[in-house]
């Protein structure tokens, strides 16, 4: 009654049952002995009125048997016996449908994570990032003066809150350390939903300038710096040589995209003078719609507020509106159609994985025809050879699963290693990309999915067949021309993908060449940069000490053998477009004109370092100091855009510089520099003196005659000996910063990837095409053999085989150029410089196709060609 | 194995109430039981002697029979089949409702004579 036990006990029962009936007949036999029979006659008559032994037995088994069950574990045994019988066509349907899962699980794997799990924080479908938006600038930060008066009169939003990226000088026990921060206003983490995992989080009120300053640690440098001890909270640590007070730790499982590695989060009491202008934008705006509370409805108030503020203070531009968007798409919004090309990508090369499976599937059930035939005599109903070839296909389908899972589990190990450091920090979700739950459930459905392609094809192959057909030996009928039209237009789909996967892959790679060849306007090599703190000591002291310092620096700098110059910026080139500006000219009239442009603060010999063209007038010497007015460099694009068909030199620009209006000379024209990201246009850009404006951080930029990597460690070196509480940092060769932006980034990325994809796709469809022609070729032997008979040369023999190549070709890459065309246009967005209809790309994907089609055919056609007649007509 | 056509199916339940029955009053072997159930039924059965073993095999599944070593009247060693505690209990049952059926058709068929 236990069934368990029954499992065990089975064998026992058959052994006593076959004893049983032994004993039944032995019996039955020697009482038939007994009325006169002979031996044998008795044995006759026994078994003739005992029955079929074997069925009887058979019946009396499957009383202990689960008929079903036992059914399909002999069947899969049979599989295997099958597919061991067939090593060929396994191994390569296994290798196939690895690939294909494996790539395919792992891009799935990284959209996952970043597009379909929720960031870390509470309800975070209701959290909006709100920023001011003008035309030019369509996402531009708040200023603090406006998220005050946004807090205080809106109606749409639970809570608003502001963060600021920021820096500190952190002492360790080992020297000065710059690290990032956070600088945020006191319920930023309540919005947001994060509970620290120690201690508390910031009270209302702990903004406000005077209060004592407190701190709270990022979970990774509570572990590194503090050493995980949970008597943390209390302790002081000195930022920027000042006494913060630790009272609380994050959770690990925090992250703020912008933040990147944000170790330190202090609330916002302080003020710098420029962000106590309402025209300064520098803090990223956070917010939690109220319940019911739409993001249209929260944009329409906070346009309106915008409107009103406005009007109340005149010294903003006058079209200013406030701009709602859900803080997922801020995070996620720039990755997203490359993932999603990506996903496209892998999804193509999974179909060309399963095609070719199929039509492998497909070739092999021609050659068991007999064998399904001779099933169906013998009795085999209809579901239970669907049950078997179901079963063949799961076999497959499940080994290529597993060895595909391990694949993608690889890939995206690879991968995310393959994303340098600081960009890895702005994508946090990179952490959750590993094997879970999605991505096992993903490589579920993709498995089943190939279980029913290979079923099917299987089972398709199946139901046009008759018995009598396939017994038969020797020609086949229609049916089987129906069969070899229907592999070959299988492989026409696999090369049309292919195509569309290699225009794909040519078109990326060539943006990515135009992104890497736009013009810079300077001279990336040989350059290393790092970026400079000063301590506190000597930027409080005022313009003039700032500017001596950093021109000490420079000089020191200079001195170092192997420099041929040097200079300081306050943000290197092809970063980003930040750092704007809103100017207007003293001898125009102004009437609120949003006349937006890049601001970089340089020193003297910054232009000339970088070996930028000067087109009028001349570059700032070591005379524009503080104490002359304000003189400013302008690049072409500004003269272009304010000044066209005027001479711009002695002309002045104006602009709100730490709350006071300011005006600058005009002394000369630079050549442009790409000062933005490379995919974007140059921007207008403004240049002001560093010993005027008095930054107290900026970036060296030195030109060495050798190695620039190697000079980065003296350099080093000697800063820290200038001052031990200077501030060095992302220390770097200026052209792997250019090579390493996100934009270039995430463009090699694609190029490459898709070019792999591409790569295997080729493969793959070259191989399936080459399977169909040879198929075809020993299916014609007969044919071929006669035609040589009848006379036709080697060459006619070559040509028929090509020529059946060459339509399949030529058909696939049709279709393929066609939907490559299309695809481009899906992605158009992400293509820099190049057409969707590149004409170029196009025509060389089309004759790497028919390189490859001919390469393919060849051998076939050859072995055609050596067909002899008299072999070939003799073979049935 | 051929059946004379003049004879009817067995109603499902029936060669296990026969078997139950005769291996109740004496534990036998299989061939002891089929030689029974032809001499008693004086051949107006007709039951294939293979047949009894998957019905057996069923209640030696279901518990109402147990099967031990015992002796052929040749003094053989052969399997015995014995009815269980639990089989009894189902044999009484059957034995009612079966009782109970048998006496109800023939009611009705008297009176459809009548």
């Amino acid at each position: 009654m236990n069934w368990l036990t029954q499992l065990f006990t089975r064998r026992r029962r058959y052994e006593e049952l076959s004893a049983t009936i032994r004993e039944h007949l032995e019996e039955k036999i020697a009482d038939l002995m007994d009325r006169g029979m002979t031996h044998d006659e008795a044995e006759r008559t026994a078994r003739r009125e005992f029955g079929n032994i074997t069925r009887i037995e058979e019946r009396s088994r499957e009383v202990w048997q689960w008929p079903t069950v036992e059914s399909v574990l002999a069947d899969l045994r049979f599989a295997l016996r099958q597919l061991g019988r067939a090593p060929g066509f396994a191994a390569t349907a296994f290798v196939v449908l690895a690939l294909g899962i494996g790539a395919s699980v792992a891009i799935f794997g990284f959209v996952d994570a970043a597009l379909l799990e929720p960031l870390p924080y509470t309800q975070p479908n209701r959290l909006m990032a709100v920023a001011e938006k003008t035309a030019t600038f369509p996402w531009g930060h708040l200023s603090y003066y406006d998220y005050q008066d946004w807090k205080r009169m809106n109606k749409s939003f639970s809570s608003l809150d502001v963060y600021g990226g920021s820096g500190y000088l952190l002492r360790t026990a080992s020297g000065t350390v710059p690290v990032d921060a956070g600088r945020v206003s006191a319920g930023f983490f309540q919005t947001l939903g994060v509970k620290p995992m120690l201690g508390r989080a910031f009270l209302p009120g702990e903004d406000r300038p005077g209060q004592p300053k407190v701190v709270v640690l990022n979970y990774g440098t509570w572990l590194k710096q503090f050493g995980g001890r949970q008597d943390v909270v209390g302790q002081t640590v000195s930022l920027d040589n000042t006494a913060y007070t630790i009272i609380g730790v994050l959770p690990r499982s925090f992250s703020f995209a912008l933040a990147g590695n944000a170790e330190f989060w202090v609330p916002i009491n302080a003020l710098s003078p420029h962000e106590q202008t309402r025209n300064f934008f520098n803090f990223f705006g956070v917010g939690r719609l109220r319940d019911g509370v739409t993001q249209q409805t929260a944009q329409a108030e906070l346009t309106a507020i915008e409107k009103q503020l406005q009007n109340q203070y005149s010294n903003q531009g006058r079209n200013l509106t406030a701009q709602v968007i859900p803080l997922t798409e801020v995070f996620v919004g720039n990755v997203r159609p490359i993932l999603l090309t990506l996903l496209g990508g892998a999804g193509l090369l999974l179909v060309i994985a399963c095609v070719n499976v199929a039509s492998l599937v497909l070739v092999r059930s021609e050659s068991r025809r007999r064998e399904v035939a001779v099933r169906g005599a013998l009795g085999a109903t209809r579901g239970r050879l669907v049950r078997q070839f179901a079963e063949e296909g799961l076999l497959i389908a499940a080994a290529g699963g597993l060895c595909g899972v391990l694949v993608g589990a690889a890939l995206m190990r690879l991968l995310s290693q393959l994303v340098p450091k600081d960009m890895a920090a702005k994508m946090p979700f990179l952490d959750g990309v590993n094997l879970n739950a999605h991505t096992a459930g993903f490589v579920c459905i993709v498995a089943f999915g190939a279980t029913l392609l290979l079923a099917g094809t299987s089972m398709a192959r199946l139901s046009f067949q008759k018995v009598r057909d396939g017994l038969a030996t020797g020609d086949r009928g229609s049916a089987s021309r129906l069969w070899q039209r229907l592999g070959a237009n299988l492989v026409v789909v696999e090369l049309a993908i292919a195509v569309v996967l290699l225009a794909g892959a040519g078109l990326l790679g060539k943006s990515f060449y135009r992104l890497l060849h736009v013009p810079l306007g300077f001279d990336p090599n040989q350059v290393a940069t790092l970026r400079v703190i000063a301590p506190d000591s000597i930027s409080k002291d005022g313009k003039a000490q700032i500017s001596e310092f950093s021109r000490e620096i420079v000089e020191r700098v200079k001195s170092l053998p192997g420099v041929e110059s040097a200079g300081m910026t306050s943000l290197i080139p092809a970063q980003c477009d930040c750092m704007n500006d809103r100017i207007h000219f003293p001898s125009r009239p102004y009437h609120g004109e949003r006349n937006d442009v890049d601001e970089r603060h340089i020193s003297a010999g910054y232009l000339p370092a970088l070996r930028a063209a000067l087109v009028r007038g001349r570059f700032f010497t070591e005379d524009d100091d503080g104490t002359k007015p304000g003189v400013a460099v302008i690049n072409e694009a500004l003269a272009r855009k304010f000044f066209p068909g005027e001479d711009p030199l002695g002309q002045k620009i104006a602009n709100d510089e730490g709350g006071r209006d300011t005006e600058w000379e005009i002394v000369g024209v630079v050549g442009d520099v790409h000062e933005g990201a490379l995919d974007a246009p140059v921007a207008p850009t403004e240049y002001f003196p560093l010993s005027q404006t008095g930054d107290g951080s900026f970036t060296l930029v030195v030109r060495t005659r050798q190695h620039a990597t190697a000079l980065l460690p003296e350099l080093v070196a000697m800063l820290h000996q200038i001052d031990p509480n200077l501030g060095v940092s992302d220390e770097g060769t200026l052209l792997a910063k250019v090579e390493g932006t996100q934009a270039a980034l995430l463009h090699r990325f694609a190029a490459w990837l898709i070019g792999g994809f591409a790569g295997v796709a080729l493969l793959l469809s070259v191989v399936g095409l080459y399977g169909v022609v040879a198929y075809s070729v020993s299916q014609r032997t007969r044919e071929i053999g006669v035609r040589m008979a009848l006379g036709a040369q080697r060459n006619a023999v070559y040509g028929l085989v090509m020529r059946q190549a060459g339509w399949l070709a030529v058909t696939g890459l049709a279709l393929g150029l066609a939907g490559a065309v299309g695809v481009a246009t899906l992605i158009r967005k992400m293509l820099f410089g190049v057409a969707a209809w590149d004409a170029v790309t196009l025509a060389s994907v089309a004759a790497v196709l028919g390189a490859a089609a001919m390469a393919a055919s060849f051998v076939p056609a050859r072995r055609a060609a050596s067909v002899d007649p008299v072999q070939a007509l003799r073979s049935e | 194995m051929a059946k004379k056509s003049e004879y009817r199916d067995l109603f499902p339940g029936a060669l296990e109430l026969m078997i139950l029955q005769t291996l109740n009053r004496r534990p036998m072997h299989g061939y002891a039981l089929a030689q029974h159930i032809k001499d008693i039924s004086d051949d107006l059965l007709q039951i294939e002697e293979g047949s009894l073993y998957p019905a057996l095999q069923r209640m030696l599944k279901t518990g109402w029979l147990e099967s031990e070593m015992g002796l052929s009247a040749r003094k053989r060693p052969v399997r015995v089949f014995k009815v269980t505690e639990a089989g009894r209990k189902h044999l009484e049952e059957e034995l009612s409702s079966f009782e109970k059926m048998f006496a109800g058709i023939n009611r009705v068929l008297a009176v459809a004579q009548s």
